[in-house]
């Protein structure tokens, strides 16, 4: 009888806070996976976008591991891609119609990429990977972790490029205050151009690998 | 000379290892090698070393610059005065325009090779040379005008970017001089494109479009005659607009054998074709304007002489050259022509066939295999 009762884990276990911390640096999905570099090249123009893109991807990954979870041993494996896309279109029309209802202006600047979710291979990615297999708290913790890592990146990306592309941070005139354009500055057009966010990742990338030699792979 | 040489053996010990200046030991090898030829001796396979070794020919490409140099300095200095109607002797109009190009060129190469000496240093190589050519390259390709942070700005871009992120010269896939205006082009159209910045502190009054400038809007009735183009009294950038004066260069390179003349014949080539290619088409003002008028105006003959042939970024096979040189000239005057955003399209040109050089070069040795390959089994 008393074997029956299990050690129960407790909730912030080393091995649960792992699936927090892990992907926001040794497997973040942006940098080191490479996953989701669509949306991340699309939506960093600008603070706020990124930061509302980032939120819905949250919220999205986050309830998509747990149904998935909760539902993972009733999926039939030959159909569990059709299901999983059913449950992350739900939820991101979802995303999308709040959007809508309270923060129009930033729902229009996303345009399509609220709706692009749905394909974004973060979500996919963990749901196959980790909610298929795993109970719904650790596969919670999973999808919050990996969406806080696509995060940071976004607004990192985003930071950079709103400050050197359109000189302000969150819409606030930051290089115009400084006086900088009296001196002849000039806003950098380039960053606002989306082949400048693919090079931002790949600078955050090589910082983390020049500081993180395991990520190096040998060839 | 003997002096130098007994006073570089003598302070060498101190940055070899174990010496007291170890870590800039990189630093000293590359103006060890910048005065001397090396004294390096194989051991095994091969034993005979040809002198000319990279910093060598990379000097050879820079003095094949000078005249364009030479010439755009005296034309910024003309085009200035041009366009305040003043005339003044030949010095003061020289002079003008070398205090104008004097800053860049100090600036593209004290911030170039400043990131060149940094990074052989953090890596432990050796300090390349390539920067060299490229340091002149750049003040060649921007507007006298340009700001020179701006200037700054897209040399480091292009130099870690474009080259140091690959692992430095002869690795780049993109020719680091045309990295950095294409950078400048994006990321600050204002002062890289439009008919204010082609002429140094120009009059208000003076209309200083360039001849592509002129050509894409259709204002034909003032184009430069093509004698002017080819001379290079149009406003342009600092040394593209003479078209003598890159051909003087381009005597020299081929006449040292450093640029291919499969490159540079073929590029040419393809601007005339895709001009008559235009001609027959004829469907504006533009397309109808001789062929030849494409080769001598913009940067086309600077690009196809400097920039194409860069023995890094080209297409390294003999067949290859041939598509990759036909292939620009057809592109830049095609983006010339149709694009209303670009009214040069040398850069972009160049740029793009940069990226496939390696493709066509796997075709054209897969093509040589395969031929091969043939041959053996119509024998057996």
């Amino acid at each position: 009888m008393s074997e029956e009762v299990k050690q129960r884990e407790p909730l912030f276990s080393p091995k649960n806070k792992k699936l927090i911390f892990n992907p926001l640096s040794r497997e973040n999905p942006i940098t080191v996976q490479v996953l989701g570099i669509c949306s991340a090249l699309a939506v960093t123009a600008k603070l706020e976008p990124a930061f509302v893109m980032s939120l819905s991807v949250l919220v999205v990954l986050t309830a998509a591991n747990v149904i998935i979870s909760l539902l993972r041993n009733t999926i039939p494996t030959r159909i569990r891609i059709i299901v999983q896309l059913v449950i992350i279109a739900s939820l991101v029309i979802l995303v999308d119609q709040v959007l809508k209802a309270f923060a129009y202006d930033v729902s229009k600047q996303l345009s399509v990429f609220v709706g692009l979710i749905i394909t974004n291979c973060i979500i996919m990615g963990r749901l196959e990977a980790f909610a298929m297999g795993n109970k719904p708290w650790p596969a919670f913790l999973d999808g919050i972790g990996n969406a806080l890592g696509y995060g940071w990146i976004l607004l990192t990306v985003a930071f950079f490029r709103e400050l050197l592309g359109s000189g302000t941070i969150w819409n606030y005139p930051v290089m115009e205050n400084l006086g900088l354009y009296e001196f002849g500055y000039k806003n950098n057009g380039f960053m606002i151009l989306p082949p400048m966010a693919l090079i931002v990742v790949g600078i955050i990338i090589w910082i983390q690998r020049s500081r993180d030699k395991e990520l190096v792979e040998e060839n | 000379m003997k002096a130098l040489r007994n006073y570089i053996d003598k302070i060498k010990p101190q940055f070899q290892k174990g010496g007291k200046f170890e870590k800039l030991e990189s630093t000293f090898g590359a103006f060890e090698t910048f005065l001397f030829v090396p004294d390096k001796v194989t051991f095994k396979g091969s034993h005979i070393r040809d002198a000319m070794d990279m910093k060598r020919m990379m000097i050879v490409v820079v003095v094949a610059l000078i005249p364009a140099l030479l010439f755009g300095m005296w034309n910024v200095g003309f085009q200035h005065y041009l366009s305040h109607g003043e005339s003044v002797g030949f010095w003061d109009i020289f002079l003008f325009g070398f205090l104008k190009v004097l800053p860049i060129i100090i600036v593209s190469y004290v911030v170039g090779l400043g990131i060149e000496f940094a990074f052989a240093q953090i890596r432990g190589h050796e300090v390349n040379e390539g920067y060299l050519v490229t340091g002149m390259l750049i003040p060649l390709i921007v507007p006298p005008d340009i700001p020179l942070w701006m200037l700054t700005i897209a040399i480091v871009f292009a130099v870690v970017i474009g080259k140091e992120v690959f692992g430095g010269t002869g690795m780049n896939i993109l020719n680091p001089a045309l990295t950095a205006r294409a950078f400048l082009f994006f990321a600050y159209p204002q002062d890289m494109s439009g008919d204010k910045v082609w002429i140094a502190d120009k009059a208000d009054a003076f209309s200083g479009a360039t001849p592509l400038g002129d050509a894409l809007v259709g204002n034909f009735e003032n184009f430069q005659s093509a004698s002017n183009m080819f001379y290079g009294l149009i406003p342009g950038s600092v040394g593209e607009t003479s078209t003598i004066a890159i051909l003087i260069g381009a005597v020299i390179l081929l006449f040292t054998g450093i640029a291919s003349w499969r490159v540079m014949l073929s590029v040419f080539v393809g601007g005339y074709l895709m001009g008559l290619i235009f001609n027959w088409a004829g469907a504006n003002e533009y397309m109808n304007i001789p062929p030849y008028y494409h080769l001598i105006m913009g940067g086309f003959a600077f690009g196809a002489v400097f920039m194409a042939t860069d023995p890094v970024t080209a297409a390294q096979t003999k067949k290859g050259m041939y598509i990759y040189g036909i292939l620009i000239g057809m592109m830049a005057v095609l983006i010339r022509v149709v694009n209303p955003a670009y009214p040069e399209g040398m850069m972009l040109a160049i740029l793009l066939m940069n990226v496939f050089a390696p493709l066509i070069d796997h075709y054209v040795i897969e093509a040589n295999i395969k031929r091969r390959l043939k041959r053996i089994k119509v024998k057996a």
